[in-house]
């Protein structure tokens, strides 16, 4: 028994217990937020705010928020604390520098020389601002990536960084998007008009049936038939909401952004056309905070289509994550909406029966909302037909690694590795030879050169321990390790496993742990492997452990 | 995300190992596995908790799904099968086990750890996982050591402390293997909110979370249940104790409080042993003579003081009141009883001074309290009892809470008001003060003191100006609506705002949510009842329920919170001067008749005289001996430099008590009693549930039980008593009393609680009362029309601050329990005042310093408190401190229906101590 005692000193009180609200920073946060009431699920928005303003979040500044929003300090905090991209700042501490740069370290720019990136900027840069090791910023294909401020420089290296720096560089050029009234000429938005227009239960009816005719699948990952998905959500008694899911952080997937950059207005009017079939009455859009640039396009184009709106149109609201990539699961992005930590619910209930706000929500991948208008346009047949090998449809290969061409290849569903490879990514590297490549990004396991010519799809890849999920390719070679890149994924799952369950909060952790020692318990981490597995909350517990099986069980010369 | 879903319906059967189960509707796998004897792992889930379902620890496989399934938080659907022990669950459920084992403390803080309990079951050896730095622990908190080396992040605090008590303070931050529990923002416990009530302590599986100097690693020799010595909420608890010491107190599952406690109740308890307790009877040193001052040493009372034996002390206290008795007649005498003994020990006690001394001078501190509350409520509806007990918030859809700061004075009973307006009921609080709870409300009326009537009044007119009344319940229940309407015309929310501070638009939509909802309860505190006008504030809350028929329904009514463990008990039981027990009066002939038979002697036809009339009375020279048992007058009363010369000036004065306090001082003879755990007896609560108080402990030394002191003096007085314990007592109370008449002792003994009324044997009790009709002749209920008026003494030029007393959370009373129990004088030392900041800026003055607060009888010195809860001009001041006492400010000015005292207004001077 080890000797406990308190004893804290008998002293007078001169105030309440706990925190109390300083007068100055009480005004100082609502000149930032505005009048009030203050909304608690917006309570994330509003840390963004301060953040942004002040650098910090400042210890007083988050106990005047939970005094302005009526919540407890430490309801505030345990959001704030949740989220990596706030900084909280208590007394005695010292806030960080006014600039920070973000450098990615997973998959991809580890490949692509993270670590000596991170080395030299922290050389040549570190006093004048902090050097961060995030992961996957979504920018594979150009890997290595570092983000100065919000401004992404890719690829990087420690001359490009600085100049811009030098050059005050730290927010990103809005992307050249076809705007709204582009898409509008070009015959935007009037399949959403005739829709609306017909309002009759045969045309929803049709639109559900070309899309269950066209196979079209959830790309976020799952693969859930987004026809079926519509029909279960209108099933269930509303009011019923909708959620939009671009909080892409699966390392190697960059194809949302890559749309959303491109034809945002094609993705607006597939959500559009959603929220009218299951009668959504408030549509939000869950935007990760690494695509600042995205985010200020996205918010213009939205107010042009408001200010304009070809139908009437549900609320809709931009909600901007904030540095988690757990809120990309389905119903923690839910909880970030709401405001709170984003920890993944227990289901059942499942979140077409209670969602957002306990109702029934209809919750999608950006980019499965990006081809609705063209499937209505031109037919179920048109797109199951992009398919390969008795697979149907398209799916954006998000490509990096030792390929010729990475980057977002639109390519028929089912397609093999080695197919892709060649007709869409010029091949290998020169001096690299295909050994192995990661079919799903870091959770979709690791697959030898051997198994090249299995069709990428949902579905597909299970036999083998993997899965396709958001069609992120990461490409390695000969001269890379794959035991270097399951501990790459297993500390990413360690980084951002939510905490919540014992298998994923201190099996993640525990595996890291255990990778990175010199010669791996091979038992014991297949032991891990399977309660991770097993026993997990969600998918990112339950596949976390994928790169690790499957570097055991397809390359064991690395171990011997 | 909700708790398990209450649904009637089939039960469900299912596969279990092999066996088939049947899983009532609603029950979780695990529970269903439970009843049935089989032991599924679990960490995370607790029966009294929101299951979470993150430990995973209790995983099972249920055929058919990809995943094991946490069976904590599933339900059973017709047909599943489902395994808990075959090698996939079993292989999760150990490595689960196993993970938290490996980053487990070295230190075991408890004897009984959930984790190393599931560990032997499934055999578990030694983690093959290497362990997680450890944290350093938090030792700042004087209650409750906080060791998150063993915390296994299963968040039973966090559900503890903030769905069960809601008081907010545990969070879960960080995330990933950083997740960890904080208080606020990661402060130490002790500088946080944290209020104490230890329900995260109860909730901790793996003493993480433990009472302070590891008390609880040591096993106690026995467990005895009981009910809180503290408020009236009636919280049932456990004492858990060794070698006859208090180790540690946790909550029971009684109706009051589902297990829970607060800080005072769960760690207030070491008063009991604490070195100035008295042991021995004292009897005053011929060579001190008595004096005003209150200028003693309660660690030295033989400066005063000489010991004696029981034999001398009770004969020199019986023949003192005896002398009087036959000099000067019995008026001559007076007794103050106690709400803090039992039921039993109050009517012995009223008995005896009714035929022992002859006289209905007999009183307590109920007069002090809710004497007001209980004048309107008798007056109006017969009964001066609640109409609904506090669970009833659950059934509710409004609550108003008016006059009362339940987190600080009910804090368990504030728990159930949070529980509900979490759940989503309209809670709507009105104080002078902004109350903690006020940040749990969906209005706060912060009203201007003293204006409880023109408030109150304004939101009746616009429930009638509203059409809002309920006409039928009107009609048929109740008399004088229409003199009352009248009467209300002239207080327009428009003419009552500027008066009260509350804009009218906001008086209006109070009035329409409390009107037109389907249930809508009210509760009150001193803040109602402790003014000159404290019956007219009752009166308009009363008048308010019966116009808009917000009464005689679950989920309705009219709930005065009382103050004292025992008060309503202590009421009932007859511990007031004008009325027998049941409130029966004393000058109604046939009452006394059947009392007289009852307990064959003759009774006084005169009522007695009240608490501060008995002062006035000792300054005239009409009362001139008194038997104080376990009341403080001394710093209870009003204007306590008129109190304290009274208690000097007695002839005769005995005091029994535990400690010498205040009121001790100027006794003759002092008779060391029990505390709270060293007796056995009946207590009722704010819900008139009568519970069962069970003996823990011994007295110490020579001190004797309360109930045998009183029969000794009775005995000694010439009454011929017999009762072999407290038993007896409540089988003579059963006669006299026919609201607990179907009350047994066995009863009490099986159930611990049981509300009444209760007629007859075998009647279940009833919650809600008035559902058909009031106790009053012809049944129906009196509208009292009240008109408003103010304090008797208004601030001024000279005395510009409203000085508003009352009570904290940590302190009980007067203090003699509490500020002699180590964990809560910690929490709060030092006498504080507390003011508004900017008025604190105003008077050049910071937090913590002294200040010197002035009435017009009389000057304490405390410590400023900054709290932006006070309007400017108002200053707090609680009156347990005996070197700050309040009530040397305070007016005695009293209401003049229930004689209560004006504690809650009077006029004071703030400046810098010089």
């Amino acid at each position: 028994m080890k000797a406990v005692a308190n004893n804290p000193p008998r002293r007078l009180r001169p105030r309440p217990k706990g925190r109390q609200v300083d007068p100055a920073t009480r005004t100082t946060v609502i000149d930032l937020l505005g009048p009030g009431p203050y909304r608690r699920d917006r309570l994330i928005e509003y840390l963004h705010r301060i953040q942004d303003d002040c650098g910090h979040l400042s210890a007083d500044a988050l106990t005047a928020l939970a005094d302005l929003m009526r919540l407890a300090p430490t309801e505030v905090y345990e959001v704030a604390s949740f989220y990596h991209h706030f900084d909280i700042v208590k007394e005695g501490q010292t806030p960080p520098p006014a600039l920070t740069v973000r450098v990615c370290d997973s998959v991809s720019c580890e490949l692509a020389g993270a670590e000596a990136l991170i080395a030299a900027l922290q050389q040549g840069l570190g006093t004048q601002l902090r050097i961060q090791r995030v992961p996957c910023v979504g920018r594979c294909d150009a890997a290595p990536v570092a983000v100065l401020g919000t401004n992404p420089v890719a690829p990087a290296d420690p001359q490009t960084v600085a100049a811009a720096l030098q050059a005050h560089a730290t927010t990103p050029a809005l992307p050249d998007a076809r705007d709204y009234a582009t898409y509008r000429a070009d015959g935007g938005y009037r399949l959403l008009q005739e829709i609306r227009a017909d309002g009759s239960a045969e045309r929803i009816e049709g639109i559900i049936t070309t899309l269950e005719d066209a196979r079209l699948r959830g790309l976020g990952g799952a693969g859930f038939p987004t026809g079926r998905k519509w029909r279960i959500v209108r099933s269930h008694p509303g009011p019923r909401l909708m959620a939009v899911n671009i909080d892409e952080g699966e390392p190697g997937t960059f194809k949302d952004r890559y749309h959303l950059e491109r034809d945002p207005h094609r993705f607006l009017e597939g959500m559009l056309i959603a929220a009218h079939v299951v009668e959504a009455q408030t549509v939000y859009i869950y935007l990760r905070d690494e695509y600042a640039g995205c985010r200020a396009l996205l918010a213009r184009e939205l107010a042009a289509l408001q200010a304009d709106p070809p139908c009437p149109l549900p609320d809709i609201e931009l909600r901007r994550g904030a540095g988690a990539y757990i809120c990309g699961e389905e119903s923690a992005m839910l909880e970030s909406i709401e405001g709170k930590r984003g920890m993944p619910r227990l289901r059942p209930p499942y979140i077409a029966e209670r969602g957002l706000f306990g109702q029934p929500t209809l919750e999608h991948n950006m980019e499965t909302l990006y081809w609705v208008r063209d499937i209505l346009e031109r037919g179920a047949d048109w797109f199951a037909a992009l398919g390969r090998h008795q697979h149907y449809g398209l799916r954006s290969f998000s490509v990096s690694g030792r390929v010729r061409k990475p980057g977002v290849h639109q390519a028929p569903a089912g397609i093999t590795l080695n197919e892709l490879l060649h007709e869409y990514c010029g091949g290998m590297l020169d001096g690299h030879r295909l050994k192995a490549y990661f079919p799903g990004g870091a959770s979709g396991g690791i697959l030898p050169a051997t198994l090249a010519d299995v069709p990428l799809d949902f579905d597909t890849l299970h036999p083998y321990g993997c899965f396709i999920g958001s069609a992120a390719v990461i490409v390695l070679s000969d001269r890379d390790s794959v035991r270097a890149a399951a501990l790459n994924a297993m500390r990413f799952f360690a980084h951002e496993s939510c905490g919540q369950c014992t298998p994923c909060r201190v099996g993640t952790a525990k595996a890291a742990e255990l990778m990175s020692r010199p010669v791996w318990d091979q038992a014991l981490l297949e032991d891990l492997a399977t309660v991770m597995q097993d026993a997990s909350i969600c998918g990112l517990g339950q596949a976390a452990p994928n790169p690790l099986r499957c570097a055991l069980k397809y390359f064991p010369e690395e171990f011997t | 995300m909700a708790a398990i879903p209450e649904s009637a319906g089939e039960t469900v059967a299912f596969t279990l190992d092999g066996q088939p189960l049947t899983a009532t509707p609603g029950e979780t796998l695990l529970q269903a596995a439970q009843r049935h004897g089989v032991a599924i792992p679990h960490l995370c889930y607790s029966a009294t908790l929101r299951p979470d379902g993150n430990c995973r620890a209790c995983v099972v496989e249920i055929e058919g799904e990809r995943v094991l399934a946490p069976s904590c938080c599933r339900t059973p659907t017709p047909g599943m099968v489902v395994h808990s022990r075959n090698a996939r669950a079993r292989r999760s459920q150990r490595l689960v086990l196993e993970l938290l084992q490996a980053d487990m403390a070295e230190t075991r803080y408890r004897a009984d750890n959930e984790l190393d309990h599931w560990s032997r079951e499934l055999d578990l050896g030694k983690p093959r996982f290497p362990g997680r730095p450890q944290p350093a622990a938090d030792l700042s908190h004087p209650a409750m050591a906080v060791n998150l080396d063993a915390c296994i992040q299963c968040t039973r605090c966090v559900r503890a402390c903030r769905e069960t008590q809601v008081n907010d303070v545990i969070g879960y931050a960080a995330r990933g293997n950083h997740a960890h529990i904080v208080f606020d923002l990661d402060d130490p416990m002790g500088e946080s909110s944290c209020v104490g009530c230890g329900e995260c302590v109860q909730a901790c599986p793996t003493g993480a979370l433990m009472p302070a100097n590891a008390v609880g690693a040591a096993a106690a020799d026995r467990q005895v249940h009981s009910v809180c010595p503290y408020c009236g909420v009636g919280c049932q608890l456990t004492y858990h104790v060794k070698d006859d010491h208090i180790l540690y107190v946790e909550g029971r599952d009684g109706p009051a409080n589902n297990q829970r406690l607060c800080v005072k109740g769960r760690y207030g308890f070491d008063y009991v042993h604490h070195r100035q307790r008295l042991t021995r009877p004292l009897i005053r040193r011929e060579d001190v003579p008595k004096s005003a001052e209150v200028e003693f040493d309660p660690a030295n009372p033989l400066r005063d003081f000489r010991e004696a034996s029981w034999e001398e002390a009770m004969q020199r206290a019986a023949d003192g009141l005896r002398r009087i008795r036959d000099a000067h007649g019995p008026r001559a005498l007076a007794g103050f009883g106690s709400a803090k003994g039992s039921n039993e020990e109050a009517y012995l006690f009223q008995k005896l001074v009714r035929t022992g001394f002859g006289t209905n001078n007999v009183d307590h501190c109920t007069r002090l309290c809710h004497a007001s509350s209980v004048a309107a409520l008798l007056q109006m509806i017969g009964s001066g009892a609640v109409s609904n007990p506090v669970a009833d918030v659950a059934d509710a859809e409004v609550i108003v809470v008016i006059g009362a700061s339940p987190t600080e004075n009910h804090p368990v009973a504030a728990t159930f008001m949070k529980n509900a307006a979490r759940a989503g009921k309209t809670l709507i609080v009105m104080d002078p003060r902004r109350t903690p709870i006020a940040r749990h409300a969906d209005y706060v009326l912060q009203f201007k003191p003293d204006t409880d009537v023109a408030m109150l009044n304004a939101i009746m007119n616009s429930v009638i100006s509203q059409g809002l009344v309920d006409p039928a319940f009107i009609a048929n229940r109740t008399e004088g609506y229409e003199a009352l309407k009248t009467h209300l015309a002239d207080y327009t929310p428009e003419k009552m705002a500027p008066i009260c501070g509350i804009p009218a638009a906001t008086l209006h939509e109070v009035a329409r949510v409390f009107a037109s909802s389907a249930g809508s309860m009210i509760f009150w505190g001193m803040g109602v009842s402790q003014h000159v006008h404290g019956t007219d504030n009752a009166r308009c809350l009363i008048n308010l329920s019966l116009i808009t028929g917000q009464i005689g329904r679950p989920g309705t009514g009219l709930h005065p919170l009382r103050g004292q463990n025992n008060v309503q008990g202590a009421s009932d039981a007859g511990l007031i001067p004008m009325v027998l027990p049941d409130y029966q009066p004393v000058g109604d002939d046939a009452v006394r008749a059947k009392f007289e038979a009852l307990w064959n002697s003759p009774l006084d036809p005169q009522p007695g005289l009240t608490v501060v009339e008995i002062m006035h009375a000792i300054h005239d020279g009409v009362v001139r001996g008194m038997y104080v048992m376990g009341e403080n007058p001394a710093m209870s009363d009003p204007n306590l430099h008129h109190a304290r010369a009274a208690l000097a000036s007695l002839e005769h004065l005995v005091v029994q008590d535990i400690f010498l306090t205040e009121t001790a001082h100027y006794a003759d003879v002092v008779l060391p009693a029990s505390a709270f755990p060293e007796k056995t007896g009946t207590f009722t609560n704010t819900d008139r549930r009568v519970q069962l108080g069970r003996q823990a402990l011994p007295p110490p030394g020579e001190a004797r039980q309360d109930l045998d002191i009183i029969m000794d003096m009775a005995g000694r007085l010439g009454l011929r008593w017999n009762y072999a314990s407290p038993r007896d007592v409540f089988a003579e109370m059963r006669q006299a009393m026919p609201s607990i008449a179907g009350i047994t002792w066995e009863r009490l003994e099986a159930e611990s609680a049981v509300t009444y009324p209760c007629e007859r044997e075998g009647d279940p009790g009833q919650p809600v009362i008035f559902t058909e009709q009031f106790p009053r002749a012809g049944g129906k209920a009196q509208l009292v029309p009240a008109a408003f008026r103010n304090a008797d003494e208004l601030p001024d030029g000279e005395y510009p601050f409203v000085l508003i007393t009352g009570r904290q959370l940590e302190h009980w009373h007067t203090g003699a329990m509490t500020r002699r129990a180590s964990v809560l004088d910690a929490i709060e030392p030092l006498p504080v005042a507390s003011l508004h900041p900017a008025e604190l800026a105003r008077l050049g003055l910071a937090p913590g310093d002294a200040i010197t607060l002035r009435s017009r009888r009389g000057s304490v010195m405390a410590h400023a408190r900054a709290d932006d809860g006070l309007q400017p001009s108002q200053v707090f001041l609680p009156f347990c401190y005996h070197e700050a006492a309040a009530n040397l400010l305070t007016n005695e000015a009293l209401d003049p229906y229930g004689k209560i005292p004006e504690f809650k207004f009077c006029a004071v001077q703030v400046e810098p101590r010089a």
